[in-house]
């Protein structure tokens, strides 16, 4: 038996594990999975916690249940990779064997890298929503919240899901005009990048989202540290950001087994083929989803495009063929505008968000770069996609690659825009 | 995207004077751009921030992250601020001929 490793049993590796399952003869193949935690989380769904719109318990599922049972599932930590001997070795010192390696380890916050941030006023006045424990702790500060400045900060790109602090800022608009309080509260938005809204297109059509929402933008801000008995963060170019309620959304990395195992960059990211997710450095190993350093948005709907292709290329490439360039890099994104509103995002390597409708051209009934009620329903019926259709191994009836069909490149003469 | 004639050669920019080919990219440019960022002089400091970011690129062209840059080149974040001030980032990959950090959207 010719033997095939997943590690990481989250988004990436689920989808993995069923379309492998599905492509590869198992007279052939065995395939093992490997992920230390039983619970499968809904990541999308964190964004709604905070606002007392989604439930811990809402957002949990057991690992098991979304792997097909002719796939070996081991829970367990994972100790190393060694890519030389092709072994893996856990941390219950169980060696695995494989011809191919899948890695889908994923990325996960760093809050220690940052001084200050992780100390004593973690989970008090420092807060984060980009994991469940953290998200829910944060719903329970923004209950009591009595006004004052709320900051968003990012850390450093990139991060997981990109668009999640912008809509973070938005839907606090919203709880707290909803909870009549909306004048005692500053909402603030500190990034590293130049501004909320870095592409030409989108800067030029929902650029003044956060403005028109009272957010204001603290562009080119690096936090170095935070003070948290002072509240405030404080950036390499020694800017200060005073606060009440500080979100913070801390570095990214991969998982340390990547850079332990001689596999990742310096922030454990493991370099691939933007197009294959073939490892630069072994011919039998290949990363999918966050855990790559492919140049593309961390998320859920990245993972999801790129392993539809990959399960066939895959197949092809163990034949002995030579793998497709298929990937560009698509990605569709809800945004949650608050309000019941949101915006739709369609975009690839190449090619910025433009407006226009989706999927269908013509028809939608989703709407590129525009802020509509269905776009938010479209963002809420998701997580029922998620759970049937992606991590059950189901196509959607959706291209992978990104189509150019109902984007509007016209869009300057339709929006009246010189 | 527009032309522009930079120390003597004719390159394509983007609206914020980014060159749009990491490989029209000269040190003569570099000189020039850098001089636009309100650095007068480029020293031996910030060619080597310069030299690591481009090799880093690579064939991609995409500049390397803050985090990249420190822990490739060994200049330190506090350093890279003083070497270009307001947004290292944006300035470093901006001077090495790279495209801009951005984000999605």
């Amino acid at each position: 038996m010719k033997k095939i490793v997943i590690l990481g049993a989250g988004t990436a590796g689920t989808m993995v594990a069923n379309h492998l399952n599905h492509l590869m003869d198992s007279n052939e193949w065995q395939i093992t999975i490997v992920d230390e935690d039983p619970i499968h989380y809904y990541q999308a769904g964190y964004i709604f916690v905070p606002f007392g719109k989604a439930t811990a318990k809402q957002l949990m599922k057991q690992k098991k249940n979304y792997i097909p049972s002719k796939v070996r599932m081991l829970q367990s930590e994972i100790e190393l990779i060694q890519p030389e001997n092709k072994k893996v070795i856990l941390k219950d010192k169980t060696i695995l064997d494989y011809d191919f390696l899948v890695i889908a380890t994923g990325c996960d916050i760093y809050p220690e890298e940052t001084p200050g941030l992780a100390e004593h006023e973690w989970g008090k006045s420092i807060h984060s929503f980009y994991t469940l424990k953290s998200s829910v702790a944060l719903a329970e500060k923004m209950k009591n919240f009595q006004g004052g400045r709320v900051v968003v900060n990012v850390v450093e790109n990139p991060i997981k899901c990109p668009v999640a602090p912008m809509e973070f800022l938005m839907l606090a608009d919203s709880y707290f005009t909803q909870k009549g309080m909306r004048d005692r509260v500053e909402l603030i938005y500190a990034t590293p990048n130049s501004g909320a809204f870095t592409k030409p297109v989108a800067s030029k059509l929902i650029g003044d989202m956060l403005d028109r929402k009272n957010v204001k933008v603290e562009a080119d801000f690096y936090i170095e540290r935070a003070d948290p008995d002072a509240k405030k963060i404080i950036s390499y170019d020694e800017r200060e950001l005073e606060y009440d309620l500080l979100v913070s959304i801390p570095l990214n990395k991969g998982a340390d087994v990547i850079g332990k195992s001689g596999l990742g960059d310096e922030l454990n990211y493991s370099p691939v083929n933007k197009h294959t997710f073939l490892s630069d450095k072994f011919d039998n190993i290949f990363v999918l989803g966050d855990a790559s350093n492919a140049p593309t948005s961390k998320a859920g709907s990245v993972a999801h495009y790129a392993v539809d292709l990959f399960g066939e290329n895959f197949k092809r490439y163990t034949e002995g063929k030579a793998l497709e360039e298929k990937f560009d890099g698509h990605t569709n994104c809800f945004i949650e505008s608050g309000f019941g509103k949101g915006v739709l995002l369609d975009f690839n390597y190449d090619q910025e968000p433009l407006p226009g409708l989706f999927p269908v051209p013509g028809i939608g009934p989703f709407a590129l770069l525009q802020e509509t009620r269905l776009n938010h329903l479209g963002k809420l019926s998701f997580e029922w996609m998620y759970w049937n259709i992606l991590m059950r191994g189901r196509k959607v009836p959706l291209s992978p690659t990104m189509t150019m069909a109902g984007k509007w490149t016209d869009w300057e003469k339709r929006f009246n825009i010189a | 995207m527009t032309s522009k004639v930079i120390a003597g050669k004719t390159v394509e920019v983007n609206e914020e004077g980014f060159l749009v080919n990491p490989s029209d990219w000269t040190k003569e440019i570099a000189a020039e751009l850098a001089k636009e960022e309100g650095i007068p002089e480029l020293s031996e400091a910030h060619w080597k921030v310069i030299d690591f970011s481009r090799q880093s690129a690579g064939a991609s062209g995409s500049s390397p992250t803050l985090r990249g840059i420190t822990s490739g080149s060994g200049v330190s974040t506090k350093e890279l601020f003083t070497l270009f001030p307001k947004g290292p980032a944006k300035k470093v990959a901006k001077i090495a001929g790279l495209g801009k950090p951005e984000g999605c959207v």
